[in-house]
């Protein structure tokens, strides 16, 4: 047992703060913008990106990375303290798809020559990804998806409909998964995981709006669109196990207890400024807290495990139904703090810190579908963690 | 950062979970729930010949091991629901000696705790049921290089088994109420002590105590006189870690039970087990354990460190409490109606967790002591 960071992690700590509180936009700052709900405004795609690549110069988005792929071999505490600080300075700039999911997929699954073509990309934070894995009739139930990928002599023509796209918006590339045999029993062996490039002709993003009036994901059409053989990971079939060991990764990649946490004292602050502060919103605060510190540990033990080449599965379906049911109940505070203050949209004045509190809430009501609902966390917690029977 | 257990400790662990399946079987606890004692001397010399009553005290009084070792020991004590004076013995009497004791009360304790000679417990909160300094009442007026106490105690645990008994007492007034505050190492034999049961759900033995004009010498004050509550918040955050230690063993006992039920149990033509209302309520089973096995051990881990850890014992009993109510709640459901029963194991558990949970502060204090912190 050992709670503590190494003098090394918490000396990078301290750089990364250090350049963060230099490179941050004000505005962000100001505005106390949240990794959920960044989108919101509308130089997000491009500030995002150029805090990317800024990050990427510093090497610190594959720092964790064996040296083989440009990594410094790093502890994964160093991602995690990377992530945190993002949270503390408001910062966009972290592609939790493509360097959270994807770029530890292809360590795991890929090719030689798919983790050297695409791990730089990812590492310099100027190639930005996508994930294409939900369709409109199928959504937890991944194994059952339609859309085929048809084989041809040198390449696979894909065509069908995706949605729930992330960011396929603006980005480079995307992590698609298709059916490639729809005869096979079970429908999870007929599953192919390809790469595919977001030029490639055949391809339509067009916007989803969600209910906190973000543009973050999208449905995404794809019509004859051909896709070169080298770029399935894991093999023709196989793709169901690349997308298994990716949601593990996808799972663990938000440290939502951070966002929770500088969110807490924000709205203990405001709090205090107003004069809210009485026993009952005290105890909610310090409930709220003990319960991110919590989720912190929770977030902790999976980045442990990593860092000791163990693969987490269930203990990352814990953590991430933890923490991001925790952020829930923190935008629910938020709401119940700002009360009638709280619905007005950040173009009021009137609007408490910047309008985070609807912004943030609104937003929350995804966090218990989003990168697995908590439903399907819980049958994997039941069934693969406590050994119970699956009813079929 | 390493969440796993040093080679040491999962010694302890196994240590301890083989004397326990072995030592005390669900007909040990029955028995020992019902005791007046709580313990039996043949288990208690047992217990000293693994050399238990010396966890978390120094090698130099016979002790073995460091507080981490001790959470360890007390989550399988949880497991197996253990009644006894061994809590009050080393998580409140040995630590207040250890904290404050000069070197002759060290030698003249420690060892004896640690060979499990003597018995030695905490009487701290009175009539208002708190756990802050305003709530040491209890007189302790010098006479010459003596002092006599006066005022009741209650809620002490195995008072009717211990030699010794150490008391907070006020010697004086101060600006603050912290101030003023000593602890006295008490022979429970002094002429005016009274001792009477208090039964409680869990059948953990406690009792109230009353003083009256009780001699005890000026040497018997542990630490500088007047000055005793900063030892107390030690003493409590190391009996709040302990009982969220226990409550985690005793969650996670509850939980085994009730999974290996809902296996076996048929309904409806299928185990119980495969349905996902019970599989989801497994799953909140097994993430309340694991937060409150993380918020407690990241307690003891800084107790054990010698690092300011007031927060953390805090957010763990915050947690831990409510946490391993809800598993016990759950258990409950998922045995039906047997578990409803005096016949059946679970109910000894589900005391025991409520009465681990209030003990020192239920959640409400420990929210407060959080709220002060921030």
């Amino acid at each position: 047992m050992d709670f503590k960071f190494t003098p090394e992690e918490e000396a990078f700590r301290k750089e990364v703060a250090a350049f963060l509180n230099r490179e941050v936009p004000e505005e962000y700052r100001k505005k106390r913008m949240t990794f959920f709900d960044m989108s919101a405004r509308s130089d997000w795609i491009k500030v995002h990106r150029e805090m990317a690549e800024k990050l990427g110069a510093k090497g610190w988005i594959s720092r964790h990375w064996p040296k083989e792929y440009g990594g410094r071999d790093a502890s994964p505490f160093h991602r995690l303290i990377l992530r945190e600080e993002l949270a503390r300075y408001h910062s966009p700039g972290y592609d939790s798809i493509g360097a959270g999911i994807v770029a530890p997929a292809l360590m795991l699954k890929g090719t030689e020559e798919q983790k050297k073509k695409h791990l730089p990309g990812i590492a310099s934070g100027k190639v930005m990804w996508c994930e294409t894995l939900s369709e409109p009739g199928h959504g937890s139930d991944l194994a059952s998806i339609e859309v085929f990928a048809r084989e041809e002599e040198d390449c696979f023509v894909v065509n069908g409909q995706k949605i729930w796209t992330t960011n396929g918006h603006f980005a480079d590339w995307n992590a698609l998964v298709t059916r490639t045999d729809r005869e096979v029993v079970p429908n999870y062996r007929g599953i192919t995981f390809f790469l595919l490039n977001m030029k490639t002709p055949g391809i339509t993003v067009n916007p989803i709006i969600n209910i906190a009036g973000h543009h973050d994901f999208n449905e995404v059409f794809l019509d004859d669109v051909r896709i070169p053989k080298e770029n399935i990971v894991g093999g023709l079939n196989k793709g169901f196990y690349v997308v298994m060991s990716l949601l593990d990764y996808e799972r663990t990649a938000d440290p939502a207890y951070a966002t929770a946490e500088f969110y807490i004292e924000d709205l203990a602050e405001y709090a205090r400024e107003k004069g809210l502060l009485n026993a009952v919103t005290e105890r909610r605060l310090c409930q709220l807290r003990a319960e991110s510190n919590v989720a912190r540990l929770f977030h902790y033990r999976v980045t442990w495990m990593q860092s000791q080449n163990m693969v987490p599965n269930v203990e990352s379906a814990m953590s991430k139904m933890v923490n991001f049911e925790l952020l829930q109940r923190v935008a629910e505070f938020g709401m119940e703090l700002g009360g009638q203050y709280g619905l007005l949209d950040e173009n009021s004045e009137l609007a408490p810190i910047y309008g985070r509190i609807p912004s943030c809430y609104l937003r929350s009501i995804a966090h218990s579908l989003e990168q697995g609902t908590s439903e399907i966390d819980k049958d994997v917690i039941a069934q693969r963690g406590l050994g119970l029977p699956r009813l079929r | 950062m390493d969440f796993a257990l040093n080679e040491q400790q999962e010694m302890m662990q196994t240590l301890a979970r083989d004397f326990l399946t072995a030592e005390y079987p669900d007909k040990v606890l029955r028995a020992m729930a019902a005791d007046e004692k709580g313990y039996t001397p043949e288990l208690w010399k047992k217990m000293a010949e693994m050399n238990l009553h010396g966890l978390s005290i120094p090698e130099e009084y016979g002790g073995v091991g460091d507080f981490l070792d001790l959470t360890v020991v007390l989550e399988e004590m949880g497991r197996a629901c253990f009644i006894g004076p061994f809590f009050s013995n080393i998580v409140l009497g040995a630590s207040a000696i250890m904290e404050s004791g000069s070197d002759e009360q060290k030698r003249k304790y420690l060892p004896e705790i640690a060979e499990g000679k003597s018995i030695i417990t905490l009487a701290l909160t009175e009539e208002s049921g708190k756990y802050t300094p305003d709530a040491i009442q209890v007189k302790a007026a010098q006479r010459g290089g003596d002092y006599a106490i006066s005022g009741k105690k209650l809620f002490v645990t195995d008072a009717g088994t211990a030699d010794y008994i150490i008391c907070a007492a006020r010697t004086g007034k101060g600006d603050k109420p912290e101030e003023g505050v000593s602890l006295f190492i008490v022979n429970m034999n002094n002429p005016g002590i009274s001792c009477k049961p208090l039964n409680i759900i869990s059948g953990d033995k406690q009792a109230e105590i009353t003083f009256d004009d009780v001699k005890v010498s000026g040497d018997n004050i542990l630490g500088e006189t007047g000055k005793g509550w900063p030892c107390v918040e030690k003493i409590l955050q190391k009996a709040n870690t302990a009982r969220c230690a226990e409550m985690v063993g005793l969650a996670q006992q509850a939980l085994n039970i009730s999974l290996d039920y809902a296996k076996e149990r048929i309904a409806f033509g299928h185990p119980i087990g495969a349905f996902q209302s019970i599989q989801h309520r497994f799953a909140d089973m097994l993430i309340d354990i694991e937060g409150s096995r993380f918020a407690t051990y990241q307690a003891a881990w800084r107790i054990n460190e010698g690092l300011p850890a007031a927060r953390e014992v805090a957010i763990a009993k915050t947690w831990t409490g409510p946490a391993c109510s809800r598993v016990m709640h759950s258990a409950h459901q998922v045995f039906g109606a047997i578990g409803f029963t005096e016949d059946h194991i679970l109910h000894y558990y589900t005391k025991k967790a409520r009465a681990s949970e209030f003990s020192f502060g239920g959640i409400e204090h420990h929210l407060e002591r959080l709220a002060a912190l921030y």
